[in-house]
């Protein structure tokens, strides 16, 4: 018996949202009193044997090149044809866009009760109890999964990376060819900038900036923290900021450790997402502003006039 | 060419979350329903567009619910669907849902499958993928383009960091989100066109369900802003480090 974390990787490192699946994974293995093994599928140079300093004894490495990762279809028959050869009842992901399209797909295929937005090991002693997030972030749900077989799709930024020291075995591990229908015709991939899905600092801004052009201070502000920058809907929608910015009920759900929202008023819809942050800060002028109720701290100002001292506050901390 | 988009019922997307029976139930008391965002505005809006420009298209609905659900699929009828089918069963688990949905799906032989990328309640994100392996077709996630030819469809989807373009013969199943379609309302004309459109209601097949939600919790409150004077954002900046401990 065994539980398998699929793991990515992108630019030959291995993501950190894998790595906090793998922490959840150890964990939960610890607690079944099974084997944890990392499945890591496609070429990449990272050291898959140091992902030993996370917990996992195995990884198994499906490193042929012709494997198309963007086809779902691949990567379930893949998975699946690894838990079949090392007796995985559970299947970790994180809950990436990829884990979105493959992890229903294996839940079908290995008849696997799947919860996806998992925020905490599951109970055990409720059955096989897991909480996820529903109804956008404003509430969970302790879901039960009644199969033999179980699947959980672990929420980014909600598990901590436990490290220490080991290292892995690394397994070839070889499928029969798999052909795909999908033929890609393009990729466009944004170089360079911090992932908004996984950044643990995000710094966010709204209407109140009054235009695109207002946003250098928003880029610095995000540079020195090394965090990534993010929007509120109706920013997006102006096309001020691209669309993958935008975070709310209808955009992206995130959960960061610091979430500083300038010029965002907070509606409901924009606190659906990310109202698991651990430390919201806000700055509005308005001191009306409904997302104050939902900070932990806040400057009533004009962020003309807060954003530049606090960059200059943190210039002074970095010398 | 024949799509069937599934179509979900959602609490409006201001509606207070609270639960009742000891939080195993969602409070529905004063809350307005809608159709699922990501169903309508992408999913269905899409399928409509691609009809407006080859009227040949059928567009066909379907959804998993009890009668409280054909307002929503009345209203997505308005906008511009063909006929509608209404699952008779409670919706909860998603494998359960999908396994109806392909039922559906199998016995209409649809070219093109399509759902929003998740429900705005459940958040799983999961049935479009399992309707797919259910009818084994590919499946295509988190969809922001669709246009057709004759025998495949030409897709881009968001990736991680970045975005993909990609052909794919039909039948397949696409989930949608922002930017495949503008929202719309319906007219009257499609209000009116929408009270005699086929509402066919099916006995659910016979499903597994491999889950079941126990109760729910509502996050903790917030203790209380800290407010830190406008002409300071340097006492702010020093409570982030050594209080919060987040830089």
């Amino acid at each position: 018996m065994s539980l398998i974390i699929f793991t990515e990787h992108s630019e030959d490192k291995i993501k950190k949202s894998s790595l906090e699946a793998i922490s959840y994974g150890v964990a939960l293995a610890g607690k079944l009193n099974i084997e944890a093994i990392a499945l890591v599928v496609g070429p990449t140079a990272a050291p898959l044997s140091e992902l030993g300093e996370y917990g996992v004894k195995k990884v198994v490495h499906a490193n042929d090149s012709a494997i198309i990762t963007s086809d779902t279809k691949s990567l379930a028959t893949i998975i699946s044809q690894a838990a079949d050869t090392h007796q995985a009842d559970v299947i970790i992901f994180s809950n990436t866009l990829t884990a979105k399209g493959v992890a229903p797909r294996l839940s079908v295929r290995m008849k696997a009760g799947l919860v996806t937005g998992a925020v905490a090991l599951p109970d055990l002693t409720n059955e096989f109890t897991v909480r996820k997030t529903v109804f956008s972030g404003k509430a969970f749900a302790d879901v039960t999964i009644l199969s033999p077989k179980k699947i959980i799709s672990l929420n980014l930024n909600a598990f901590e990376i436990i490290k220490s020291t080991g290292t892995a075995e690394v397994i070839p591990f070889t499928t029969a060819t798999i052909s795909s229908s999908i033929k890609i015709k393009k990729v466009n991939r944004m170089a360079g900038e911090i992932s908004l899905a996984e950044a643990d600092k995000v710094v966010s801004a709204g209407r109140g900036l009054k235009g695109p052009e207002n946003w250098g201070m928003v880029e610095e502000l995000a540079t020195l923290l090394g965090a990534a920058t993010a929007c509120s809907r109706p920013v997006a929608d102006s096309n001020w900021r691209p669309h993958h910015e935008h975070v709310g009920q209808t955009g992206l759900a995130i959960a960061p450790d610091l979430y500083i929202a300038i010029g965002i008023s907070g509606a409901i819809q924009h606190l659906a997402g990310v109202n698991r942050s651990k430390t919201i800060v806000v700055i509005n002028k308005d001191p009306e502003a409904p997302f104050f109720k939902a900070a932990d701290y806040g400057i009533i100002g004009d962020a003309f006039e807060v954003v530049p001292k606090m960059i200059e506050a943190i210039k002074q901390l970095k010398k | 060419m024949k799509i069937l988009v599934c179509i979900s019922r959602t609490p409006d997307t201001t509606a207070k979350i609270a639960f009742t029976d000891n939080n195993t139930k969602f409070a529905t008391e004063g809350v307005q329903w809608i159709i699922n965002p990501y169903d309508e505005w992408y999913a269905l809006v899409r399928a409509i567009e691609l009809k407006e420009k080859d009227a040949s298209i059928g567009i066909h609905l379907v959804t998993i619910g009890g009668a409280e659900t054909e307002p929503i699929i009345r209203k997505a009828l308005a906008l511009g669907g063909d006929e509608a089918f209404r699952v008779n069963a409670i919706e909860e688990d998603p494998y359960f849902i999908a396994s109806q949905i392909a039922f559906v799906a199998k016995e209409g032989g649809y070219d093109l499958i399509l759902t929003g990328k998740e429900t705005i309640d459940h958040n799983g994100s999961s049935i479009g993928a399992m309707v797919a392996e259910l009818l084994d077709m590919p499946f295509i996630s988190l969809a922001t383009k669709l246009d057709i030819e004759p025998t495949q469809a030409l897709v881009t989807r968001e990736i991680e960091g970045g975005e993909e373009e990609a052909e794919i013969s039909f039948p397949l199943v696409i989930s949608c989100q922002k930017g495949m379609a503008e929202a719309r309302i319906p007219n009257m004309r499609g209000i009116m066109a929408a009270r005699t459109k086929p509402l066919a209601v099916k006995d659910p097949q016979s499903a597994e369900k491999l889950t079941t939600t126990k109760a729910f919790v509502l996050p903790p409150a917030k203790s209380g802003v800290k407010l830190v004077p406008a002409e300071t954002p340097e006492i702010l900046i020093q409570l982030l480090r050594e209080e919060a401990k987040v830089i």
